[in-house]
């Protein structure tokens, strides 16, 4: 009878695979991995004392149902083979070299902590905040609690239309009554409170048809109580001819659009219309060139804009110049033209053109043992179900590794063991996932109080406060 | 008997149920701020009530079937592996799903918030489906790979007339399991 000596000479040893960032994408990821091998140890690690990333982060209050997905992320957190440590810092309080050496292989899940600057002189007037920095501050992000945004004007300008873009436009004109009962943070209610925005304009640079946002955000503000649309019929000429080439997608999306901004409504619509005390509508075919000071230089008073045509058609068509320009006034300009990675590590490569972390299915480049997903590996775009499908190629990839002996798991590794010593002898104190719900549970007891689901706790200290770290 | 209890229905209808009158139901917490009614389903078995409730019997309870009751559905998987199921009028595609193990993902509990739960349905059975609702089609819309017998799983319920209705999973990435592995339900 043979045997293999490797199974007797070597424990076949678990894979130990170390994700850094607890969002859908190391979520993800870490639930297929266990999903896919009885043996594989997953330790998610994740810079702030709580877990889940943009979904507790980015998603708008008001949509708590794409937040279902937390239940999804618990069970594979409480899984056996599954431990959390929040407040750990990668590559501050432990490098990424050293996550090397402790596990078998090592996954970047960390996202787009960072901004695309728009480049206009007056970018960093006190009244311009990025899109990214307006959502954390209405969401709770720690790192946004100082934002204290100025809404003391009537008119404020988004540049960008995707998604985010809508979303901010709505948090802004939505009705207080329904911003109450979500889990907006209380600081952002009372500060939207005393609003006195009164206007949104969301600006692209090419037209109706290049709108980077989807349908069901469109239909909530065109649904949105107490607003109504205004736009520039001209813009939609050619539209409609276009119309019938287009993909379904696009095609039902650009059918609303051209619907709300050029159709005239029936009388019932009229009537709303008529009673509506708030404004927004997309501008197209601008873009921004400055943004101008009021004259005490103490904040934003308007936005230059430069006109475009477009130069081809589709996803493709680009926007050019024409010498025109008109100017804005506003007092309150929100830039949303993408978030963007940053690099972690010096020894991790990186690529600033893309602000990517180069890979080819989620392996990263001329680095063995690493692998990437969701937003550090394609770039910050899409909704969770696009970051899912990617974290489960990673993890594929990575599953095929192991099976071929390219990613080789003959030798134990000590995994979390080795780590903890690091952090203890670094004074840093990691929160398990059984803390985070002592959290969430207070957050939740909190909210119950004053009739919403949750009143987050909006700073790193409060948290390990109550968790007497 | 004219009473048909559908002991293995996956959607809860706790509505008739008196402990959902007098919040009674551990299910059916106060100060529950989501309108998707499946949210507690995974905690189904912790909750079971054995005599009142009687709607959320689970799986293996099939004393009670009636064979008019039976709809058998097929899942393809990724890796096109066909996977015959046998279920009840009234179960869910997604939920049903889950009970056997097939890799179908419900990120946002069935509450047209994703697309995540995608299938594609073979065209005899296709046209029997109530038309979607516009909120669907408007998540479908963010579907990769979207074909004209697209639906969401979470919105199929099964009636008598789809009984051998087949659902086939998107190949929706790159890479996925050509060897016949299949990934363990978690």
């Amino acid at each position: 009878i043979g045997w293999s000596g490797k199974a007797f000479l070597s424990t076949s040893c678990c894979p130990k695979v170390c994700i850094v960032g607890s969002g859908p994408a190391g979520f993800y990821t870490a639930q297929h991995l266990i999903k896919a091998r009885q043996d594989v140890e997953v330790d998610i690690y994740e810079r702030l004392p709580v877990p889940f990333g943009l979904v507790r982060f980015g998603v708008a209050p008001d949509h708590p149902e794409v937040k279902n997905v937390i239940n999804t992320f618990t069970q594979t957190a409480k899984h056996s083979r599954c431990s959390f440590y929040g407040n750990v810092n990668v590559g501050k309080d432990v490098t990424v070299g050293e996550l090397q050496q402790a596990y078998h292989a090592v996954v970047l899940s960390y996202g787009a902590e960072g901004n695309r600057r728009v480049g206009v002189p007056g970018e960093d007037l006190r009244g311009v905040y990025s899109a990214k920095d307006f959502v954390g501050w209405y969401n709770g992000m720690p790192s946004c609690r100082e934002l204290s945004p100025d809404l003391s004007c009537e008119t404020a300008v988004i540049l960008g239309q995707g998604n985010v873009a809508l979303d901010v436009a709505r948090i802004l004109l939505s009705p207080l009554d329904a911003l109450k009962k979500t889990d907006i943070t209380q600081p952002a209610l009372e500060a939207l409170a005393e609003s006195q925005v009164r206007k949104v304009l969301i600006v692209g640079r090419r037209g109706p048809m290049q709108v980077a946002c989807t349908i069901k955000e469109l239909r909530e503000m065109v649904n949105l109580p107490g607003t109504r649309p205004e736009m520039v019929a001209a813009d939609f000429e050619g539209v409609p001819e276009a119309l019938k080439d287009l993909p379904r997608p696009r095609k039902r999306l650009t059918e609303l659009l051209m619907k709300t901004a050029v159709e005239v409504p029936g009388d019932k619509e009229l009537e709303r219309r008529k009673n509506a005390t708030k404004i927004w509508g997309f501008r197209f075919y601008r873009s921004p060139t400055e943004i101008f000071a009021d004259p005490s230089h103490s904040r934003t008073a308007g936005i230059r804009l430069a006109v475009n045509r477009l130069e081809g058609s589709g996803e493709r068509a680009q926007a050019v110049l024409t010498g025109e320009v008109e100017d804005v006034s506003c007092g309150l300009v929100i830039s949303s033209i993408g978030y963007k990675s940053l690099p972690i590590d010096p020894s991790v490569p990186f690529d600033s053109r893309r602000a990517i972390v180069p890979n080819s299915v989620g392996r990263v480049h001329q680095a063995a043992g690493l692998y990437c997903s969701g937003w550090l590996k394609t770039g910050p775009t899409g909704v969770i179900a696009t970051t899912m499908n990617n974290s489960f190629d990673t993890a594929r990839s990575l599953l095929e590794d192991v099976d071929s002996g390219t990613l080789d798991i003959s030798t134990g590794k000590p995994g979390s063991q080795i780590v903890s010593m690091l952090l203890e002898e670094r004074g840093v104190k990691p929160v398990t996932f059984s803390d985070w719900e002592k959290i969430d549970s207070l957050e939740m007891r909190k909210g119950e109080a004053c009739g919403k689901p949750r009143e987050k706790l909006l700073t790193v200290e409060e948290m390990l406060k109550i968790l007497h770290l | 008997m004219g009473l048909t209890l559908r002991l293995s229905r996956v959607i809860p209808d706790c509505r008739s149920c008196p402990l959902y009158r007098f919040n009674g139901c551990v299910d059916n917490t106060a100060g529950s701020q989501r309108r998707g009614s499946f949210d507690n389903l995974r905690t189904i078995n912790r909750h079971l009530q054995t005599s009142i409730c009687l709607y959320q019997a689970e799986e293996g309870s099939s004393n009670a079937e009636d064979p008019d009751d039976v709809v058998n559905v097929v899942y393809i998987d990724r890796s096109g592996k066909r996977i015959p199921v046998k279920a009840k009028v009234g179960d869910n595609i997604l939920y049903l799903a889950h009970k056997h193990g097939i890799d179908l993902e419900g990120a946002c509990e069935a509450s047209l918030a994703c697309s995540t739960c995608h299938v594609y349905v073979n065209s005899a059975h296709f046209d029997k489906l109530p038309e979607p609702e516009e909120r669907e089609d408007d998540m479908l819309d963010m579907a990769p790979m979207l074909q004209e017998n697209s639906r969401l799983g979470c919105q199929i319920i099964l009636t008598p007339d789809l009984d051998g209705i087949e659902l086939t999973l998107p190949k929706v990435t790159r890479n996925f399991y050509v060897d016949g592995h299949v990934p363990k339900p978690h």
